[in-house]
């Protein structure tokens, strides 16, 4: 069952550069639990939309199944969406970008849908480098189902049912990391003011971009043994970075002090401005990012932010060298080659 | 001894050791003959294996255009020592076997019913040639100089061929040609009118082609406009995205740019190489997967989701022995129940069946405008003996007035000036089929959820049992949309009176001709009809009721589409009797005429029970 909105709004809602307001963002209501993690991403995926000022209805909202699979439904509502079949989100998306690379996707997945059954799918998608902006909203277990454990929950964790986990967990930033992937984000659906500039640099990216966002199941995994609830995630939280998302021929006007920033310009020329915390770091560069993510976890801490950006990289479109032209777009004339070409194909085969 | 005396008409078979490449030496001999305007079949019989097992290459030669497989070997080229001896003892009496005679025979090849012909092709290479490489390739070259002489075929057809083939390379002409006036002259010189099997000059093939299925088939869908293809390599049917790659880089290159009109994604495994297919054509573009039976199991779940969500892909099986991973590089009809209601629930698919090349071209690109118009997905079902070996076939032809039908697709315009609601799962013109939209056409309509979830007119989730329920029905009406647009069958009466008819398709049609020809000339004029498509029309049921008796000629052992016409069409059991061959190989007209006429001889409708069918 889905619910819509009502469609009345304040008359004087502010409106974004191409004259949208937020509520041309929105989507149905959403039926998932009260207080899920996944709703507050939901928001924060409007939010980047609606200030980005991108044309709803260019976007394609992807997803597998599972909870976070049906929030497609919940954004976006004049966008087409796809929700498919269980952790085969990566390669829908594949085609759907394959026909035509000028759409904005939006790729929604859970950790079950990535990390277990779409698994394969998943590290393949990074491979091909697909201009695909993958959301994973984690909650380290499987909501739709009733509270099992995922492959994202950290050992020794324990949820409702409060048996520990005995089996190690698997951390997908690092994992997207090692299998080249060129955009990968660790943010929190409780802290949106990291999470939506996160979704804006995605959106800028030529490629695929992983954002990993911990998204507390408030039913089955917010109790007090559960590492990925509410109250354990913001005790042990690590932000690597604060930044803002410059879009685009905008100014950067805040000034930090020399040595704590790091700007780094995205293939459409929009910048990301970063402020470290660490004055050592460098998010282009792949061994620090994966020495950072274990340093932390030794420490029992979460690392968040941008983790690791390559700015200069081509999609599957460039790898391939298919047309810059969307291919569902070309017709009898681009495609077929006549009956004059098939009589000489019928001549070298006598 | 009488020996086997024919013109244009026999069988040859090559014994090989795979990876040895006895490929392109018989090919030479093949083409050379089909050049000669004579009708002519090869088949590839080979193992799963890259180098060093036995293979086969069986080549029939027939001036009536008979191209199945007859059954039985005329003549037995044989050079592989592991096969040494079942090679000769497969010759048909009055035969002739020509082998390697740098190794002597062994004692027990005693045959005097057949003509032995020994040249020492490996001593001759070995004393011409010194460099290795070529050794191995030359050896074989040497042999079809040698049937040249045996067999009467024009020496000047193989030059020229090898002259074309080395255009670029002319240094590697010279020795080729070598080697064949080597086994020319030998031949010549130890054999003279020894072998009484010939080949004359025909004029029987007019402007026919010599194809293989694959290719066609991949030609096919260039010529419809695909652009998408997802695949995963599986023998047999690696190649048909092979040649769609090589004829996207023949025509599908822009001036300006150099890009490609084409994305081809090797996938990770058959599920993403159909959720490729599935996610391009419910964004607007024609895409395709080639795959066989084990993809096909893979892929269910994703072409039920098609099914259900009514999204377009072609799917081309290129059948093999099953199950499991059963016999790779060999033949079968064996998917028809898989494909046709893959995944779970309740799903139907509609499947075409192609008999050659031609119809591997034609249905191929018919497939796509099936599939955008019903907008569901449409399986090729081709097999190995079809994909991977030529065949002689009409030309390929294109008629360039032709426009793809895509089917029911709103455009922005259309979602501006619809007078009534839209909803992408009503169904307003009665045939099932209902409007669909490409994401992104229009900024405030036309957007919807597409999912595996049930869903109500509008597309939204719905649990509610009527409008499931009505949906599923409405796929039935979908359903006899389709048996309307579907190819017909080829029905031949030849006596309106005689009540036998006998139904087949795909790669049976040749060898099946054939049979049905041998009972004409002894009186019995059997009625056929060829099968082009599932579901099956009213002409279909209306054939059977015809006939007191049908038998059904498939390529698997379970009679999967008597399953199929019991099951969709309520036709009586007894009614379908099944002539099945499964061994993996082409069926032959032996084998179906030996079948038919022991069913016939049974044929007594006062004492006749059951009929012998599948078990299912």
């Amino acid at each position: 069952m889905s619910f819509e909105r009502p469609t009345f709004r304040h008359p004087k809602l502010a409106q974004n550069s191409a004259g949208y307001t937020r509520k041309d963002y929105e989507g149905a209501i959403s039926t998932l639990c009260a207080g899920c993690g996944h709703d507050s991403t939901t928001n924060a995926l409007i939010q980047a939309c609606f200030e980005l000022a991108i044309e709803p209805h260019r976007v394609a909202k992807m997803s597998g199944i599972g909870c976070s699979s049906k929030t497609p439904a919940y954004l976006l509502s004049r966008s087409h969406g796809f929700n498919s079949i269980h952790g085969r989100m990566p390669s829908v998306a594949t085609g759907a970008n394959m026909a035509n690379r000028e759409l904005l996707y939006i790729g929604i997945s859970g950790d079950g849908d990535t990390a277990s059954i779409g698994m394969g799918q998943f590290a393949h998608a990074l491979r091909r480098n697909l201009n695909l902006n993958y959301i994973c909203m984690n909650n380290g277990c499987y909501g739709l189902t009733k509270g099992q454990d995922s492959a994202t929950a950290d050992k020794g964790s324990a949820g409702k049912k409060g048996i520990p986990n005995p089996y190690s967990s698997i951390d997908l930033c690092e994992l997207a990391i090692e299998l080249g992937a060129s955009y990968v984000a660790r943010g929190f659906s409780g802290d949106k003011q990291q999470l939506v500039p996160l979704i804006k640099g995605a959106f800028a990216h030529n490629g695929l971009a992983f954002i990993d966002v911990i998204s507390p199941c408030v039913t089955f995994n917010n109790t007090a043994t559960s590492t990925k609830s509410y109250e354990y995630v913001r005790d042990h939280i690590e932000a690597t970075n604060t930044f803002d998302f410059v879009p685009l021929q905008q100014e950067i006007l805040a000034q930090y002090p020399e040595g704590t920033s790091q700007e780094v310009v995205m293939h459409d020329g929009s910048i990301i401005h970063l402020h470290k915390a660490d004055s050592t770091t460098d998010v282009t560069d792949r061994l620090i990012a994966v020495n950072n993510l274990e340093r932390e976890k030794v420490k029992g801490r979460l690392l968040t932010g941008l983790l690791y950006v390559n700015p200069n990289i081509t999609d599957t479109h460039d790898i391939i060298n298919s047309s810059l032209r969307p291919l569902n777009t070309l017709t009898e004339t681009d495609l077929c080659p006549g009956s004059s070409a098939l009589q000489k194909i019928n001549q070298s085969l006598r | 001894m009488k020996k086997i005396k024919s013109i244009n008409d026999f069988v040859v078979r090559f014994a090989n050791v795979n990876g040895s490449g006895s490929a392109s030496a018989n090919n030479l001999f093949a083409k050379a003959i089909f050049r000669l305007g004579v009708p002519v079949s090869p088949k590839n019989i080979f193992p799963s294996n890259i180098q060093g097992l036995p293979t086969w290459y069986e080549v029939r030669v027939n001036e009536d255009g008979f191209l199945g497989r007859r059954g039985g070997v005329d003549m037995a080229v044989a050079v592989n020592h592991q096969t040494l001896f079942n090679d000769y003892q497969e010759v048909l009496p009055g035969g002739y076997f020509l082998y390697d005679s740098t190794r002597e025979l062994s004692d027990k090849f005693t045959r005097e019913d057949i003509t032995t012909m020994g040249i020492p092709f490996t001593t001759l290479c070995n004393s011409e040639f010194k460099n290795p490489k070529l050794r191995q390739l030359l050896r074989n070259i040497i042999y079809v100089g040698s049937l040249s002489f045996l067999l009467d075929l024009d020496f000047s057809i193989l030059t020229d061929s090898i002259q074309t083939q080395f255009k670029k390379k002319p240094k590697l002409a010279e020795p080729n040609i070598k080697a064949l006036e080597l086994g020319y002259d030998y031949a010549k010189e130890h054999f003279p009118g020894v072998c009484k099997l010939s080949v004359r000059k025909s004029d029987k093939l007019g402007d026919d082609i010599l194809m293989d299925g694959n290719s066609a088939f991949a030609l096919g869908a260039v010529y419809a406009g695909a652009t998408v293809t997802g695949w995963y390599p599986i023998t047999p049917s690696t190649s048909v995205v092979e040649a769609f790659e090589r004829y996207v880089n023949r025509f599908r290159i822009e001036d300006d740019t150099g890009r490609r009109k084409a994305a081809i994604i090797q996938a990770e495994d058959e599920l993403a190489a159909i959720g490729i297919v599935v996610g391009a054509c419910w964004n607007g573009a024609r895409a395709f997967t080639s795959t066989s039976g084990p993809g096909i199991s893979l892929m269910s779940e994703f072409i039920g989701l098609a099914y259900f969500a009514e999204i377009p892909a072609v799917l081309v099986d290129v059948q093999r022995t099953g199950p499991s991973t059963g016999m790779p590089t060999r033949t079968q009809q064996g998917d028809l129940l898989s494909c046709a209601y893959a995944s779970h629930g309740d799903t139907k698919n509609v499947l075409l069946f192609p008999c050659d090349p031609k119809e591997c071209f034609d249905l191929g690109a018919e497939a796509f405008d099936l599939a955008d118009r019903l907008q569901t997905p449409v399986f090729v079902m081709s097999d190995l003996d079809l994909g991977m070996n030529d065949h002689i076939s009409g030309p390929l032809q294109w008629d360039d007035s032709r426009r793809y039908d895509r089917g029911k697709v709103l455009s922005a315009e259309d979602l501006d000036t619809l007078k009534e609601q839209w909803g992408r799962y009503r169904d307003v013109d009665g045939d099932g089929i209902c409007y669909r939209t490409y994401p992104g056409t229009h900024p405030t309509k036309g957007a919807f959820v597409t999912r595996g979830t049930s869903h109500n007119e509008y597309a939204g989730y719905t649990e509610e049992s009527p409008i499931y329920q009505a949906g599923m029905e409405r796929l039935l009406v979908k359903w006899q949309t389709a048996r309307s647009l579907v190819p017909a069958p080829r029905i031949k009466i030849r006596d309106i009176d005689y009540k036998v008819g006998v139904i087949f398709f795909g790669t049976t049609t040749h060898a099946a001709y054939e049979a049905i020809s041998r009972f004409s000339k002894r009186g019995l004029k059997i009625n056929s009809m060829r099968l082009r498509a599932f579901p099956f029309q009213d002409e279909v049921i209306e054939f059977i009721n015809d006939h007191r008796t049908i038998f059904l000629i498939e390529q698997n052992r379970d009679a999967q589409l008597r399953t199929m016409l019991m099951v969709e069409n309520g036709i009586s059991p007894g009614k379908l009797q099944s002539v099945l061959n499964f061994d993996g190989l082409p069926v032959t007209a032996d084998f179906i005429t030996d079948k038919i006429q022991a069913l016939l001889a049974d044929e007594d409708p006062a004492t006749r029970k059951v009929a012998k069918g599948g078990a299912a």
